[in-house]
């Protein structure tokens, strides 16, 4: 579904990515672990297209598609969902029109029409249901005054009514309490399929004991140094970074 | 996203710019008390309205063009200006749509503002102007049933001379700048109402303004009265066609609010602003101000301007009634090589005033927009209050945004706040809408529209959703 190849990237002269490679196949759960500044928010962000990251080299494609000639909104269009580490904050414009344009826009790229008012509404009231939001935050405008936590969840109730092939979420455990934990993790489990992929970028175990991954990268000094199953993020909690990627390869 | 895409993307083409060709009966150019006679004739004015231009004029000659405005313009040649232009045939003016000259409907068509479909949609009463002449007036009956006079300022002067000699003047005195003592001496049409004691206006009123002919100044005036207890609510919107040559607009309008009275002034202003380099566009020097002269009066301002090569204007208020209430909520966008000046003074001169201003500026292009307002607190205004709060919006790089805001306060017992921001238009806002599959076009307005929200919700319906279309359309772009 997504194949990153040998993918440099440049951020203000400075190389952050240095060749790294990435496949992950429908139905999969990616887990990317990393030290700080590794280059994992670089990673995310490149594949959905935020400007002032030069790529180098190397390539990103998506179903087939190569990723770094669309826009950025052709990329979310395509089904591919960047949940932000700090989503920014919109004054004045309602987050339940941001929903409906976002989603609106996304049906028109596939050729389909508005969807029904009534029909909006009912998706949308499931899905702030299921992330255990009042419905008040539809009315706010998007993701100001909120909370480190309900902006969080404001990612993955965005996630759950565009519904993604590829949600791509970082570091959208930071800042949850034990319970947010949980909805954010089940609102990212119920859109397992066959058909999606996810791809988690986080620090903690925590939330890859609810979401349990089908591999695990880990992201250092611009490459992927190591990938396992969900066992490699539990030895790493033990162990830390530098002491698995020293470990001869198993 | 490059600056010099989001340039691209603020550009766009005048979609009001076409010309409709109904015969004009123009005036030579040029300003002389012949001139002036010229039009109070053929106004059919009484003599006392002749001599009031005549004091005006003669004022006018002995000022100077104000220097002090953060703008940039070439002198004006009042002489190159012709001063009256009308439909050919004043005499047989049509009294229904349908005897309307179809080119006129036409134009109306291409505004996107088909005249009888908003009028009757919306139970809006019309009296638009086309050029200098009123070709128009609905819902004339239900205004008249509810005692509401509202029609052309020429009207006025006619069937109300009492109003207009009790009134005319008494806000923008005739010497009281520049534009207005030109607006004095030659103003040919504009929209007079009242209304009557107690009364509530039962629809809301509104005036399309246009310029059409060549070279032809428009001087309008408007005169809107509410006596104790009454309210309206006034909409005012323009647009004017393609032009090579600047075109000089000085309107002035008046608003009187006595005891317990309410006036709300709406204005969309979507003149033609010239081409990428200026070239062509509408000179806009207005003078606006309410005079709330009754106790716990209100007056309201609300302005988005999108339109014109330079704008000069300031809505004020003169908070003269005990706990008056003075409101200026405006929205201006300048792209191109657009400048404007605007903003707003409250003056308060009574006890207990309150004044509440929401500006919001929005530049792209290589356009310069300033903010000056001026709040001035007098002596006998004990606990006055005034909050204002001054937002800017700059796209691209090359744009820029002044606030000069004045307070004069003497008086220790006022509370006069200031917040001000500037900020770029979000590279980052831009990126979280895009990432959720909004085009960029779309996310740019719906990011500008956020940052109006504060005074869009204070417009008239209708007119929101005219407004936010409105700047849709100027921040439309070469994108997609
Ligand atoms: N616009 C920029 N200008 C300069 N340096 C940048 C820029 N963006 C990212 N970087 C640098 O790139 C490196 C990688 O940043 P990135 O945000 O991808 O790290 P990360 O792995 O997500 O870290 P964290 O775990 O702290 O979120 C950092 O050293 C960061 O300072
Ligand atoms: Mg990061």
């Amino acid at each position: 579904m997504l194949e990153v190849k040998d993918l440099h990237v440049t951020v203000e002269k400075k190389e952050i990515l240095k060749g790294l490679n990435l496949t992950i196949k429908a139905g999969e759960v990616h887990a990317i672990m990393g030290p700080n500044g590794a280059g994992k928010s670089t990673l995310s962000a490149v594949i959905a297209g935020k400007e002032g990251y030069e790529v180098t080299s190397g390539s990103i494609t998506f179903e087939g598609q190569d990723v770094l000639e669309m826009e950025i909104e052709e990329r979310a269009q395509a089904g591919l969902l960047l949940g932000f580490q700090y989503p920014v904050e919109i004054p004045g414009v309602k987050n339940i029109y941001l929903l409906k344009a976002a989603l609106n826009a996304q049906r028109a790229a596939r050729g389909e029409g508005d969807i029904p008012a009534p029909e909006f509404m009912k998706l949308v009231k499931e899905k702030i249901a299921q992330m255990q939001m009042d419905p008040s935050f539809l009315q706010r405008a998007v993701n100001e005054g909120f909370s480190g936590g309900e902006k969080k969840r404001n990612e993955i109730l965005q996630m759950l009514v565009l519904q993604p092939k590829l949600a791509m979420l970082d570091e959208i455990d930071s800042g949850l309490d034990i319970d947010a934990m949980r909805v954010v993790a089940d609102g990212v489990n119920s859109l397992r399929d066959s058909k999606r992929a996810i791809l988690l970028v986080t620090h903690y175990q925590r939330l890859l004991d609810y979401i349990v991954p089908d591999k695990v990268h880990v992201l250092m000094d611009g490459r992927i140094v190591k990938s396992g199953d969900a066992e490699l993020a539990k030895e790493l909690e033990v162990q830390g970074y530098e002491d698995i990627v020293e470990e001869p390869a198993a | 996203m490059a600056t010099e895409e989001m340039e691209q993307l603020v550009r766009r083409d005048y979609k009001e710019g076409f010309v409709t060709d109904i015969e004009s009966e123009t005036v030579p150019p040029g300003l002389d008390e012949s001139t002036i006679a010229f039009i109070s004739n053929k106004k059919g004015e009484p003599d006392w309205m002749l001599q009031w231009r005549l004091d005006a004029y003669h004022q006018w000659l002995k000022m100077k063009s104000p220097s002090w405005a953060h703008l940039d313009y070439p002198p004006i040649d009042y002489q190159a200006i012709s001063y009256y232009s009308a439909p050919k045939r004043p005499e047989d003016m049509p009294q229904s749509l349908d005897e309307v000259d179809p080119k006129l409907l036409e134009t109306y068509e291409k505004l996107g503002i088909p005249l009888h479909e908003r009028a009757a949609l919306a139970g809006v009463a019309v009296d638009a102007v086309f050029d200098s002449v009123s070709v128009t007036t609905t819902f004339k009956k239900e205004l008249g049933e509810a005692g509401v006079i509202f029609c052309s300022i020429s009207d006025a002067i006619r069937d109300y001379p009492e109003l207009i000699k009790q009134y005319l003047g008494t806000v923008v005195p005739v010497a009281d700048n520049y534009f207005a003592a030109l607006n004095s001496a030659v103003f040919t049409d504009g929209s007079f109402v009242f209304v009557p004691e107690g009364v509530t206006c039962p629809m809301e009123l509104s005036t399309y303004f246009r310029i059409n002919a060549a070279n032809t100044g428009q001087f309008e005036r408007t005169l809107i009265i509410c006596e104790s207890r009454a309210q309206v609510s006034y909409l005012e919107g323009c647009t004017a066609p393609m032009r090579d040559e600047n075109q000089l607009h000085a309107a002035v309008v008046e608003l009187v609010a006595l005891e317990d009275a309410y006036i709300k002034y709406s204005t969309v202003q979507n003149w033609y602003p010239g081409d990428e380099n200026g070239i062509g566009g509408i000179y806009n020097f207005v003078t606006k101000r309410g005079d709330c002269r009754g106790d716990r009066s209100r007056i309201s301002w609300t302005q988005v301007e999108t339109g014109s090569a330079i704008t000069w204007k300031y809505p004020s208020c003169v908070l003269r009634g005990k706990e008056s209430v003075g409101e200026f909520y405006s929205v201006a966008v300048t792209n191109g090589r657009q400048q404007a000046d605007t903003g707003t003074k409250m003056i308060h001169i009574g006890e207990g005033t309150r004044s509440y201003i929401v500006s919001k500026g929005i530049s792209a292009g290589r356009s310069d927009q300033s903010y000056r307002g001026l709040v001035k607190i007098g002596p006998r205004a004990k606990g006055a209050r005034n909050f204002t709060q001054c937002d800017s919006l700059l796209i691209g790089d090359t744009s820029g945004a002044h606030t000069f805001p004045y307070q004069e306060i003497g008086n220790s017992t006022a509370t006069v706040e200031h917040e001000a921001t500037t900020s770029k238009i979000g590279e980052d806002q831009l990126f979280y809408c895009r990432s959720r599959g909004i085009s960029e076009e779309d996310a740019v307005s719906m990011i500008v529209n956020g940052f109006c929200k504060d005074v869009f919700q204070e417009l008239p319906m209708e007119f929101a959703v005219e407004a936010e279309a409105l700047l849709n359309v100027t921040l439309e772009g070469a994108v997609g």
